[in-house]
């Protein structure tokens, strides 16, 4: 017999009892389905121990690592803490240590945590607002000692948050954020594995973690493609360092893209996903993340699964604004 | 080591879970490239799809399921309005061997799966 804590309530298991019934039983509202481990509806999260392997049949590498589990397969070894996803909410505070005009439109924004972190650099947060407004964005930094975070964000010209950052928020206020979320992140152990990632415009943000993360910290020997689209050249707000990167890491490559029009020969015309997509007709075995607009990401998901990836190696962040 | 598998069933002799997990992925990937029937995929989630199609192959190939007619008439009610026939119901199966037929299976098991697919026609096509 083991514990479940769900919220502030424990429940006892029966016999061989899933955590689904469990909760079930005791009239909890948890969602679900098939209760046969297909559906995934009842995707939950373990906060403390690692939940039976058997409950994890399916998840892709990073949910299980970050102990995720089906509900209906899961019948406990051990006492566990569970959560429903992005159910749980506890707000952590932060200080912003710096803020700088990435181009005419994006803010780099750096934060400092009070407290050490666990995120994976292409995760997002939540950023509150003290009336509480909350927004979404993705971690473009790698691990570091500092608990220091930071964000590309786009100064959307009605954006209520964004315009908040762009005109008041100053170095040295306080920010409350969320635990780092999503699945959109490098994982370990395929170092040789060839990486292709599309981006359009502060899409960028978790790739460039991303691809910080695999260089840096895992030194990733596959081939590592980046493909960065936006309509002007102002938009490429990163060209410089990621040049920079190119040099350092024979094995990293950066197209820049313009939908725009072109004026130097050193841009590539046309939509980065789909002159990513044409450069690399044959995807089996790759690793592919989309990350931006959500009609880009949805087009290049399809066209990267029919071209040989696998749906459980393509990682996706759709952008909403 | 060469025992023959009389006893196994047909999922054990396709290769369980794992057979169905690399069958998938190739069997996805077919339904979504056929031009005779990749319209009615259309704006779904791939995911959930995909999660779908695994449970379909999960029973095709006798694993354990829990298939219920009245689900896959539900499922499948506003793809008959769209005009799904027995026609896109045989591209499927069609696709289906033709994965089977890649990953090294036997014609005699490929039988028995598509005999055992066929079981859903009524159910899909609202019959």
């Amino acid at each position: 017999m083991t514990r479940i804590k769900f919220g502030e309530q424990t429940f006892e298991t029966e016999n061989n009892e899933t955590v689904l019934n469990t909760l079930l039983r005791n009239n909890m509202q948890v969602p679900y389905g098939c209760k046969a481990g297909v559906c995934q509806c009842c995707l939950m999260r373990s906060l403390d121990n690692v939940p039976p392997e058997k409950s994890q049949v399916g998840l892709k590498d990073n949910q299980q690592k970050q102990n995720y589990f089906l509900a209906c397969l899961c019948e406990p070894e051990n006492d566990m803490t569970v959560a429903l996803p992005n159910n749980e909410i506890s707000w952590l505070e932060a200080e912003v240590i710096e803020k700088t005009d990435l181009s005419t439109n994006v803010i780099l924004l750096k934060i400092k945590s009070k407290e050490p972190l666990a995120f994976f650099a292409g995760q997002f947060v939540n950023l509150r607002r003290d009336d509480g407004v909350i927004r979404s964005y993705s971690i473009a930094n790698i691990h570091n000692a500092e608990h220091e975070l930071e964000f590309h964000i786009r100064i959307l010209p009605n954006g209520k948050f964004s315009r908040w950052v762009a005109d008041e928020l100053t170095v040295g206020m306080l920010l409350s954020f969320s635990h780092a979320q999503g699945d959109c992140h490098y994982v370990e152990g395929k170092i040789e594995q060839s990486l292709l990632l599309i981006g359009t415009g502060t899409g960028l943000a978790p790739l460039y973690g991303i691809i910080r993360d695999a260089l840096s910290t895992h030194k990733h020997q596959g081939e590592i493609h980046l493909f960065h689209g936006s309509r002007d050249a102002s938009g490429l707000y990163l060209e410089e360092k990621l040049t920079t990167l190119t040099q350092k890491y024979p094995n990293f490559h950066y197209t820049p893209c313009l939908s725009g029009e072109v004026n130097d020969e050193k841009y590539t015309k046309g939509r980065a996903n789909e002159i990513a997509l044409q450069a690399f007709p044959k995807l089996d075995g790759w690793r592919v993340y989309l990350c931006g607009q959500p009609e880009m990401v949805l087009h290049s998901k399809r066209a990267a699964y029919l071209q040989g990836a696998s749906l459980k190696e393509i990682y996706v962040d759709a952008f909403t604004s | 080591m060469t025992e023959t598998t009389t006893n196994a069933t047909l999922f054990e002799q396709l290769g369980g879970e794992a057979a169905v997990d690399a069958a998938v992925d190739i069997f996805y990937r077919k339904v979504l490239a056929d031009h005779r029937i990749n319209r009615f995929f259309d704006g779904v989630n791939m995911d959930t799809q995909a999660a779908k199609q695994k449970a379909f192959l999960t029973m095709a190939f006798g694993g354990p399921n829990n298939y219920s007619g009245q689900d896959m008439r539900n499922g499948h009610a506003k793809l008959v309005k769209m005009g799904l026939d027995d026609s896109h119901f045989d591209a499927v199966i069609e696709n289906l061997a033709a994965t089977l037929t890649e990953l090294g299976v036997s014609a005699e098991l490929i039988g028995q799966v598509a005999a055992i697919a066929e079981t859903t026609r009524a159910d899909v096509l609202g019959k």
